[in-house]
């Protein structure tokens, strides 16, 4: 029997398309957008003006606020302007506009190919580093990983956890790394267990990569500590809450975070970003994006710069194709829908999926039948139908006694629906209403 | 035959005494004290229940104001100063002065003014659209369309006009409890002094991006030029964030700066047809 | 223009049509098996009461409500076989019309249709229909074969029936078990009965089919037979001489139907399997106790009705455990 969580969960059409295609670097473009918002937290201050010159791997802007994160000039060039730019979803963000010029990188910088096994820094350092090199979650939640590595006091970790499992359909990006550069992400799997000072690492792969997984394992063998395991294909198997319970059978208690059960999650594309951090010396500047969907001429695994317009990205693969009715940020299940071609690649963008305009549509909505195929579904085990109905009467304080506020908009509910109720979409209203509501009682 | 039915008679009568006894005594044991003007007021509010004094009902706003000394913040804005005359004459104080309102859209971006960019395809609900991206045009300000002002409005004053896309309220419906005002993730519903034959001016854009941008989302977007406010000798135009802003108070209207406004952003409404000159100076301001 | 919706974007491409057509297509086996045994009367109910089920849906649809027409999700569809499946096969054409009326337009469209309805339509109409024409309702055709005419079919006694009347008069079980049919009977369906409840092998082929498309889960036909079983069981342990067999109990009468397809109803039913269970329970006593000691003699529709009534508490207080929810590593 493979590893998975006991119960909920779905399983769409997986879709890799990409999974064979080797990854790409692409060209740098002439005008990159960096925004100042990469992370969860509030958006980081710029430290360059207009007219500066930058290069590659230079700090442009620091992350002040607890969750923020540092950003790094991903090209060589000179700031052109530092205004407003539209995000993926069309809204305002304070960005640095910076046109490309040259190929200047900053020293120290260790731009070689070959691996660099000993780890030299201390715990302290490394996370230092990473806070330094604004390394923040690859998967797509773009938490500090620094935060992550500092562990509470009074807490304890016995359990590192590296997130291989990519259970998003189409998406490939991590695949690709674990393939590609399998040893560089064992070593930064190595470098994040002497940072939280763990014997152990677990890396858990869904089982529809077992090119990966035999890849890892023989790998593996040579790392102390590491071991792979393959996880049953099921949604959301990548969730951090799933993975725990999965590989270590621990429930993450309702509001709380893997490390109150002792564990700590990172994601694959994190660990191979911390190597090149802390062994080459390489800041968060560019990243593996899987660019899919079923009409495109040229779907691949790109490993492009920070910054890039998404327009350029889509150029390399083929452009456009006529008959796309949706981009998405991220994958199918959870990613967020892409009105502005014009924006830029961040940290946390693992994707981009063309859908057809024959796929692009929501179900007609017709009555709850009751079926309770979302109750089944929900792989937190909330009641999905009594949330939606609750938001929609206003009945917030019911909504948060159901725990609301545990769902991690999965969307299994939604994509189960036999009458096409958009249960998540009143469901994350719902949250996010119940969430604001507790945060002004607290102001009074 | 008779007996059987003499017999249910008198169970059935004894029955219903003694129901009656317990219930009168249940009755005089949990009877909880409560001042009767209460009643009174709640008997002269509107009934609509629908929160626009700031309670859950008009139980409650009955309830604060026999309860309170003053009228200080307690006011029914459906029955309007008619009804809070009668509460005080009950009460024996003397009423508040409120001025009648109506809500007007603070946006007239439709299709032909402001062009699509995207089609949103989920639920039917402006909260949502809000929380999760721009909305269909270039505007992150603008009307959204999918409603809830209609949703929230409990009087049946407010519908979508199938033409512009955007919400029209009647002013012979609208109580001004303010339901769209909360309701409305984007603000864009403000709750304006009534004047004289219903006549309003106001500026109908809520966009605080630049002139350039803002136009570029929209022919009709506010684009805080400044022009109205110079034009303005009653000092009431303000401009804040690129925006301008018509202060009813102070607004005599005199209709000088919906002439002079560069791109149509101020309405003028129930206002006799303008005087020809006028009428062609805004269009060669607007060609 | 590009499309922009909230997440997830792509749909299971399950809808409430196919799961109505995978119901239509379980219930295909048992009215093979009713016209086999009960001829063209077992047609010419089915096709009456769905037709009438239907139409009166639409009236109501388009003429009350003025809503969009929805007669094709196959919700109206499946009340009509139910509805058909537990009435005799030689019941005249207007009382069908009447117990389609009142399941649909009372039972159903009165709360709103589809999803608002607290108690099961075809078990209101046929209940209905039992207090109401009882003569009709309980006059069974006899199992003659394909070529039974409709009305003039002969009649019998249903095995409840038979056993019931047994013991009204004093009869001891083995005495009984005589008249009764042997179990290999009851599981074929050749016994007199509803149309749709007679043949247990129909009902268990089209079970399976049923959970292979994973219309329903198990919780509910498995907890509504087993709690008839044990609590039979126990009182056959206890008296064999006053009280039948558990496997008498289960494929006589509805049990099956009612446990399978009447009771998993999605609308009327909980919706946590916890809840489930304890509902099909409920169903199972309430059938036995409305059966042996009860005027009727069978219980199983009684037993769902009320159940019904109590599945909206059950879905307010009997929640899933949350994840998360008990801490075993501290």
């Amino acid at each position: 029997m493979l590893k998975t969580f006991p119960t909920g969960g779905v399983h769409p059409p997986e879709n890799k398309l990409t999974a064979g295609i080797p990854i790409e670097y692409l060209p740098v473009p002439e005008k990159v957008v960096i925004p100042m918002s990469q992370h969860i937290g509030a958006p980081a201050n710029p430290l360059v003006a207009k007219g500066d010159n930058v290069k590659i791997g230079q700090l442009i802007a620091e992350g002040k606020g607890f969750v923020s994160a540092n950003i790094h000039s991903p090209v060589s060039g000179k700031v052109s302007k530092i205004d407003t730019a539209a995000d993926s979803s069309g809204l305002k963000q304070p960005a640095v506009f910076i046109d490309v010029e040259g190929d200047e990188w900053v020293e120290g910088i260790d731009r070689g190919k070959e691996l660099v096994r000993d780890i030299k820094l201390s715990s302290e350092e490394i996370v230092k580093k990473c806070f330094e090199s604004g390394i923040v979650g690859m998967g797509g939640a773009t938490f500090p990983s620094h935060i992550k590595l500092n562990i509470p006091s009074g807490k304890k970790c016995d359990v590192l956890i590296i997130n291989g499992v990519e259970c998003e359909p189409y998406l490939t990006s991590d695949h690709r790394l674990m393939l590609e550069k399998g040893e560089e992400i064992l070593v930064g799997v190595s470098i994040l267990m002497k940072a939280l000072k763990v014997e152990k690492a677990m890396i858990g792969i869904e089982n529809n990569k077992p090119d990966a997984i035999s890849h890892l394992t023989t790998l593996a063998a040579s790392f102390a500590g590491i071991s792979v395991h393959p996880l049953k294909v099921k949604y959301p198997q990548g969730a951090e809450k799933q993975l725990v319970k999965a590989l270590v059978k621990r429930e993450v208690p309702s509001g709380r975070l893997p490390i109150d059960v002792g564990t700590v999650v990172h994601n694959a594309g994190t660990a191979f970003a911390v190597y090149e951090a802390v062994q080459k010396n390489k800041p968060l500047i560019e990243r593996v994006v899987t660019v899919s969907g079923k009409s495109l001429q040229k779907p691949g695994n790109y490993m492009v710069r920070i910054g890039t317009p998404l327009s350029w990205l889509l150029e390399a693969a083929g452009g456009i194709p006529a008959d796309t009715g949706k981009i998405i940020n991220g994958g199918p299940m959870m990613g967020k829908a892409v009105s502005n071609t014009d924006a830029p690649v961040v940290k946390g963008m693992s994707g981009i999926i063309l859908i057809p305009a024959s796929e692009a549509f929501r179900e007609v909505i017709s009555p709850c039948i009751r079926c309770a195929k979302c109750v089944s579904v929900c792989p937190l085990h909330l009641e999905p139908y009594l949330l939606m109905t609750l938001t929609e009467k206003g009945m917030f304080e019911r909504a948060e006694a159901e725990k609301i506020t545990d769902c991690m908009e999965c969307g299994s509910c939604s994509y189960t629906c036999p009458a096409g109720r958009p249960l998540l979409d009143y469901i994350r209203l719902g949250k996010s209403t119940v969430i604001r509501l507790a945060r002004q009682k607290v102001l009074k | 035959m008779s007996s059987t039915i003499l017999t249910t008679i008198i169970c059935l009568s004894l029955l219903a005494f003694l129901s009656a006894v317990i219930l009168y005594f249940v009755a005089q044991k949990f009877k909880v004290y409560e001042d009767p003007r209460i009643d009174e007021v709640q008997a002269l509010l509107p009934a609509a229940n629908c929160g626009g004094c700031g309670f859950a009902g008009c139980r409650n706003l009955a309830e604060a104001i026999v309860n309170s000394d003053s009228f200080e913040g307690l006011n029914c804005p459906v029955g309007g100063a008619a009804v809070m005359e009668e509460i005080a004459t009950i009460l024996e104080r003397t009423a508040p002065v409120s001025d009648p309102k109506v809500a007007v859209l603070k946006c007239k971006g439709s299709p032909e003014h402001r062009p699509r960019t995207s089609v949103y395809d989920g639920a039917a609900d402006c909260r949502i659209v809000n929380s999760l991206y721009i909305g269909e045009t270039d505007c992150s300000y603008g009307c959204l369309g999918y409603g809830d002002c209609v949703k929230a409005c409990t009087f049946d004053a407010i519908h979508i006009d199938a033409l512009t896309g955007l919400p029209l309220i009647s002013d012979e419906k609208c109580t001004s409890c303010g339901a769209c005002v909360r309701a409305c993730p984007r603000n864009l519903i403000e709750l304006r002094k009534k004047a004289k034959k219903d006549r309003k001016i106001y500026v109908a854009c809520s966009n605080c991006d630049k002139g350039g941008p803002a136009r570029k989302a929209c022919r009709v977007a506010c684009i805080g030029c400044g022009r109205c406010q110079k034009v303005c000798s009653f000092d009431a135009i303000s401009i804040v964030n690129n925006l301008a802003y018509i202060d009813a108070a102070k607004c005599t209207f005199c209709r000088k700066c919906v002439g002079e406004c560069p791109t149509n952003a101020i309405i003028e409404i129930n206002f006799p047809p303008a005087k020809p000159k006028a009428k062609s100076e805004a269009e060669a301001v607007q060609a | 223009m590009l499309k922009v919706s909230p997440s997830p974007h792509i749909h299971g491409k399950e809808s409430t049509r196919k799961l109505m057509l995978n119901v239509v297509i379980a219930l295909i086996p048992a009215l093979i098996v009713s016209v086999f045994y009960y001829g063209i009367g077992a047609i010419i109910v089915t096709a009456v009461s769905v037709l009438s089920c239907l139409l009166f849906e639409f009236l109501i649809q388009k003429y009350i409500l003025r809503k969009p027409i929805s007669i094709t999700d196959g919700s109206a569809l499946v009340t009509g076989i139910l509805l058909a499946f537990n009435l005799p096969s030689n019941i005249p054409v207007h009382i069908i019309v009447i117990g389609s009326f009142v399941a649909i337009v009372i039972a159903k469209m009165t709360f709103g249709g589809l999803g608002n309805n607290p108690f099961n339509p075809a078990l209101v109409g046929r209940v209905f229909m039992l207090i109401s024409f009882p003569v009709h309702m309980t006059t069974w055709p006899v199992p003659k074969g394909l070529g039974t005419g409709y009305l003039d079919a002969v009649t019998g006694a249903t095995p409840l029936a038979i056993l019931k009347g047994g013991l009204a008069r004093g009869q001891s079980m083995s005495e009984i078990v005589g008249q009764l049919p042997t179990p290999a009977q009851m599981f074929l369906g050749n016994i007199g009965g509803s149309m749709g409840e007679v043949a247990a092998i129909a009902l268990l082929i089209g079970f399976v089919w049923l959970l292979y498309k994973k219309v329903i889960t198990w919780h509910i036909p498995v907890s509504v037979i087993g709690s008839i079983a044990i609590f039979t069981g126990i009182l056959w342990l206890v008296n064999p001489e006053k009280n039948a067999d558990p496997l008498f109990h289960i494929l006589a009468g509805g049990v099956l139907l009612g446990a399978i397809y009447m009771a998993t109803d999605y609308v009327t039913s909980p919706m946590v399997p916890k809840a489930m269970l304890l509902y099909g329970c409920g169903i199972g006593i309430i059938t036995v106790v409305i059966r042996v000691y009860g005027a009727y003699p069978e219980g199983v529709s009684f037993a769902i009705l009320i159940m019904n009534a109590f599945v909206p508490l059950m879905n307010a207080y009997i929640k899933p455990k949350r994840f998360g929810e008990e801490v075993k590593h501290g």
